[in-house]
């Protein structure tokens, strides 16, 4: 065992540990907190498959603007708790639980099965500069694309969020 | 020499299904978006396994779009939350039962 397998493997205890610790904290706060952790660990292991430009991305954009996001709406949304019962556990986690575990377990088989993925990769590195010219010079479209989707995103939620007028209006007793 | 690359395949899908269990068995509408957030993580990892894979750059272009999407979604996601909390006053995702006979 190379001692890149010794931290692939560490990596993904601590990815899936602190990911379980997340789905299942009672308090959003928490389950981002650990989300964070989850990402930075992603973080690292896109840098061990050779994505350095990838793993600088992750920590800027999922664990840096999206948990963010995530927290501040949670701190603005006063949210109120209620504690899992046992009823709860037996409804909605046992059958999510179990179509998993039944999904996971097919998806190893058919994973095992396939004789090329046991195929060991080979460390190799995509630096950020020869990656760019690749985005740009194979995706330049998609990249305009994206920049279109993420512009309709900003407009969506500024209209989403934007204070009601007429109902405000409607409540001061002023109707059109 | 890493690791073989179904290992990373199988470590994608155990995110992924977490992402999936997540979203599925809670019921606050915040945990659902974060689940669906672990699932695009995990789409991402194994894009970056399979670009190391086959030595293309490909897989890693995806995930970078795949960010953007990520980005995108989650934002009209929570403005989405935050008017049905403010239309509703929850974010439960059984208290919108407005249509129940």
């Amino acid at each position: 065992m190379t001692l890149y397998a010794i931290v692939f493997y560490l990596l993904a205890i601590i990815i899936v540990a602190a990911t379980g610790l997340a789905i299942t904290r009672r308090h959003a706060v928490h389950a981002v907190c650990y989300l964070i952790f989850s990402f930075f660990g992603t973080a690292l292991l896109f840098y061990l498959l050779g994505a350095p430009l990838l793993a600088v991305l992750e920590v800027i954009i999922y664990a840096g603007a999206i948990m963010v996001l995530f927290l501040f709406i949670v701190m603005m949304l006063q949210i109120e708790t209620s504690a899992a019962t046992s009823r709860d556990l037996l409804r909605q986690w046992a059958p999510a639980v179990v179509l998993g575990l039944i999904s996971l377990g097919v998806a190893a088989a058919l994973i095992s099965a396939e004789p090329g993925s046991r195929l060991k990769l080979k460390t190799a590195m995509a630096a950020p500069r020869e990656f760019g010219l690749y985005l740009f010079q194979h995706y330049w479209y998609p990249v305009e694309i994206a920049s279109l989707l993420l512009f309709i995103a900003l407009v969506g939620a500024l209209y989403l969020g934007r204070r009601d007028v007429k109902r405000d209006e409607g409540q001061s007793g002023e109707t059109i | 020499m890493i690791v073989p690359h179904g290992h990373v395949l199988i470590l994608a899908g155990i995110l992924f299904l977490m992402g999936a269990v997540c979203a599925v068995a809670r019921r606050n509408l915040i945990m659902i978006l974060i689940g669906v957030e672990i699932m695009l993580n995990a789409a991402g990892l194994a894009l970056v396994g399979a670009s190391l894979k086959w030595q293309q750059l490909d897989g890693q272009v995806f995930v970078l779009f795949i960010m953007a999407v990520a980005a995108a979604e989650v934002s009209v996601g929570l403005a989405l939350i935050v008017y049905s909390q403010r239309r509703t006053g929850s974010v439960d995702a059984d208290s919108y039962n407005l249509m129940k006979g």
